[in-house]
Parts: structure tokens; sequence; C-alpha cells
């Protein structure tokens, strides 16, 4: 018959584990603060300044804007953003908007998250209409 | 006057029988149901796969997918409510489509395509009305829960037009809450006297009601505004009913952080005396107390909080993102109202549920496609199921919960 573990008894060895764990979560820590793709800004005057791959805004532009404008950009608690809705504004104006957002709405500033030449890309993406339907 | 209500009621409930009678004239789906063999449903759930218009029909105590069922449409922010037997699963889709999919078969029993844009719904609870919140055009078209056939069309007009419509829930007594966006109000359907609606304004919530969600009693309706700090509350106990502001001006004076992705209150969780919420454009939970709605506290966490879920115990709960940091979750000890873990999932957590009585929790990762499942007592990752883009993951018991 086995016994059970008697709890509470290893207390010196738990808290040396405990410090390696704080140790190694403040490297990691570090490693996600020093990389400039998952840099996040809070401040107006935090640019972004690497561009994101364009695979990656695709993908953004997809999922995250469509989780406001619909995977498929139709609208929803935003406005759709097909080629037909955009036909009226030029890409600069977009990508302003896209940078700015557009203050008294939900529409956020992504500047901390985009480049401006991000930006202008998925203003002209947007224009033309995204290649892919289905990411 | 009690004469004339019993006889609207019974005219309710022809209403009813006759939906009931078309059901039954589709034998081929009862057949299916009974060549099946036997599979309980409490540990049943669907995981929605939103890029492919595909849901994922499991098994959380297998910790399994039984199948998948295709041709839903658009599903990002699909949702999902079952039918009280746990039988019957309806999905709300994006693009206004509804289906009733039936868990013991996998199969489709029934699809509408109802609106042009929609954002989620409710069933009565009584399991008889399925109810679906539209942007577009903007109101609630409630359903038959049988054959998915239309008993009432709510449109949400004001002075604006059609209002888009947000945070619709089950009241009890077979009455439906929800909010309007552009509107900025509060609206109550009362089907408690049949299938003709009594419909009723309960006035200005406040500048743009986001989402809503009501407590697990039923007793209290609460809409998360996004155009200022505040709430707006409807105690269903108290009559006339009244919208009261509550939180008003919580981060006034502070900066506000922009928000990539809208909070999502529906996980709201009261726990322990106190509700918690996501803030919207700063990076806290507030703690709230839940009998008097004074601020009690705010917790600093890693960045936009998009679901606050409690574990079912009400001991921790489990919070996630918004872009960019939707990758982490964090884990809040309750009683000590302090983050306990940080963890790095993957890119893209989504949406969280708790299995059963809470011991587990699966999360989607929707860039790895990959659904993790999590040991909640241990914090640890204990197994991964391939799914596409998943999104949100409903389990039955839901089936039994007010507001879900």
């Amino acid at each position: 018959m086995r016994t059970g573990r008697i709890s509470g008894h290893p207390r010196k060895i738990r808290r040396w584990r405990s410090l390696g764990r704080v140790l190694l979560g403040g490297v990691l820590l570090g490693v996600a603060w020093a990389s400039p793709s998952t840099m996040a800004c809070a401040g107006d005057d935090c640019t972004k300044r690497v561009d994101t791959p364009k695979k990656e805004l695709l993908r953004m532009v997809r999922q995250d804007c469509g989780s406001c404008h619909g995977l498929t950009l139709k609208g929803g608690l935003g406005k759709p953003l097909l080629p037909g809705n955009l036909a009226g504004r030029d890409a600069r104006t977009i990508a302003q908007i896209i940078l700015d957002g557009i203050p008294g709405t939900p529409m956020p500033p992504w500047r901390g998250i985009l480049t401006k030449r991000d930006a202008l890309w998925i203003a002209r993406k947007l224009k033309e209409g995204l290649p892919d339907a289905s990411p | 006057m009690r004469r004339r209500d019993v006889l609207k009621l019974g005219l309710g409930l022809s209403l009813l029988g006759g939906a009931a009678q078309a059901a039954d004239t589709a034998p081929a789906a009862m057949d299916e149901a009974k060549s099946t063999t036997c599979r309980p449903t409490g540990a049943l759930g669907v995981v929605i796969e939103r890029a492919s218009g595909s849901v994922l029909l499991v098994d959380n105590l297998a910790r399994a997918v039984i199948s998948r069922v295709e041709g839903l449409g658009d599903l990002s922010h699909a949702s999902a409510v079952f039918s009280p037997d746990e039988r019957y699963v309806f999905i709300f889709g994006r693009d206004g489509g509804l289906t009733k999919l039936d868990m013991l078969t996998g199969q489709v029993v029934r699809r509408v395509v109802q609106a042009g844009n929609s954002i989620g719904g409710a069933i009565s609870d009584d399991g008889t009305l399925v109810a679906v919140s539209n942007y577009k055009p903007g109101g609630v078209k409630v359903f038959s829960a049988d054959d998915l056939a239309l008993v009432a069309d709510i449109p949400a007009t004001w002075a604006g037009g059609r209002s888009k419509v947000v945070g619709l829930v089950d009241a009890p007594g077979r009455r439906f809450l929800f909010s309007l966006y552009d509107a900025g109000e509060i609206w109550l359907a009362d089907f408690s006297q049949g299938n003709d609606p009594e419909i009723i304004r309960l006035g200005h919530a406040g500048e743009g009601p986001y989402d809503a969600l009501i407590n697990g009693s039923g007793r209290y309706y609460i809409a998360g505004l996004f155009g200022e700090d505040g709430l707006a509350l409807v105690d269903l106990w108290r009559e006339p009913l009244k919208i009261r502001r509550i939180l008003q001006g919580y981060g006034r004076g502070e900066k506000k952080l922009p928000v990539y992705k809208m909070p999502h209150l529906e996980g709201w969780t009261e726990a322990d005396g106190h509700f918690f919420l996501p803030a919207v454009g700063h990076h806290e939970v507030l703690v709230m107390d839940s009998r008097d709605f004074a601020l009690k506290d705010r917790i600093p966490v890693a960045g936009q909080p998009v679901f606050v879920m409690s574990r079912p115990d009400g001991r921790y709960l489990w919070v996630n993102f918004a872009v960019p940091n939707n990758d982490t979750i964090q884990v809040i000890d309750v009683p000590a109202r302090k983050v306990v873990r940080t963890m790095h999932p993957g890119k893209g957590v989504m949406h969280m549920e708790f299995a059963g009585r809470g011991a587990e929790v699966w999360m989607s990762v929707r860039d790895e496609n990959r659904i993790d499942i999590f040991d909640t007592h241990k914090f640890r990752k204990i197994a991964s199921l391939e799914a596409k883009a998943p999104s949100g993951i409903f389990f039955t018991p839901r089936a039994h919960r007010i507001g879900l």
C-alpha cells in the first residue's frame, strides 16, 4: 500500500523553484519588450517604425479589422470596407483614418501598431479589394 | 381583464402548437436521431471556425472533436445558444444566418438567413423562442425554436432610422432585453402573454451601448457604454423598470488608451459579492460591489481586456486581451484581487469556455489553428486540438443558465 505525500515539508525547495520562475519570467518578458513587432504604444507620440510583413497585414485586416468591420468586410459595428464603399476616398485619406482613428467612435488609432507605409498599403488593398476572400 | 389575458395566452399556445406540428412533419431528422447510438449531451459543445464557416462538434470529457459541420456562412463573431434539453444548438452567424444543429446526429436541422448582418442571439427561458439581434436591417427577429418560423419582427426604429442592436439577452418570464447602439436606448420585448410581444422602451441608456449582460439570477441587465465612462443598469425586480447609471466617470481625467477590440460582457463575472468587468480604454479589470454598484477596485492587467470569465466556482478569473496583447491570458485571484498567473498560449486567444464545474478550460488560439485545454487548478496545458481559426467555444451547461 502506498501512503500519500506529506505536504508542507519541502518549503526551501519550493522557494528556490519560485525564484527560478520569477527570473525566467523576467527574461522572457524582457525579450517580449525588446521585440518591435509586439511593441504596444499607448501614447500619441509613439509611432511604430518597423513595417509588418504583408502576409501578416492581410491576416490583420481580415481578423482584427474584421472583428468590427466583418470578416468579409461587409460591415458590422464598423462601416463596410469593400471597394464600392471606399470609392469616394483616396488611399491617403483612408491611411490617415487608420493611423489616427475617428475620435468619438470606436475606430481606434492604429499608429502604435502600424507604420505609415503599412497603413497606406492596407488602404490601397482595401480600395482594390483584398486578394484572398478566405484567409 | 384576467379572462382576456387567459384568452391571449391560449392564442399564444395554439400558435406554438402549430409550430410544433410543422416541425413534426419533417420525419427524416427524427428517424436519423433514432438510428444513432445513445450519446449523453452533458459534455458536448461547439467550436466556431470563423474563417471557414464551419463548427466543430466536440466532447469536453473525451477532449475530442466528434465532427465538423460545414456550410454555415460568415461566422466571424458567431455565437451559440442551446435548447433546454441540450440536444440542439442554435448558431448565430455574422451574415444573418441562423442555424439549428442537432448535436446527436451532427446534422443541420434547419437554417435561415434572416438579415444582412447580425451580432448574436438568445433563447427564451422556456426554450420556445430564439431571438437574433441584427445590425442590418437594425432590429430583433424572433423565431420558433422548433422550426425557425418567424414569430415576431421588431424593427429598432428611432429618430435616426433603424438602430443596430447589441446586447440581446433572455430574461426570466419569456422576455428579451436588448440595447440600441445608435439610439443609445434599452428595450424589452415581453412574450409572456403569447407570441405577439409587448415592446417596452425603457429610455435613454447613454452614448453607444456596445454590449450587455444579464446576471446569473436574471435580475440585473447591464449595458456597457462606449461613448462614456459608465454603465447602464436595469433592475428587473423593481417595477416600473428604469435605467440607472452606474460607475459614472470611473476613468475621468485619465488618458484613454486605444481599444483595438471591443470588450465582451457575456463573461462578466459575479464572484465574492462583486462584479468583475473589463474597463474600456484602460488596461484594467474593474471590481464593482454587486449590491450598491460602487467601484471597489481596479486591477491592472496586461492590455485591454476582452473577456473576463469566472471559473464556475468563482475563485479565479481568466482574462484575455485585445490586439496587440491577444497572445496573453492572465488569471486573477478573486479574494486577493490581483493577477497571479500570466500565460502566453499563442497568437489570437479569442475565447475561453470552462468545462463542467470548471476543472478544465478550453481556449481558442485562432492564429495558430488550435484549441488549448488547460487544467484550471494547476494552470497547465493538458491537451491541444486542431481547429481552423477557432473563435467562440460553447458547452451545453449554458442550456441551464440565464443569459447564456
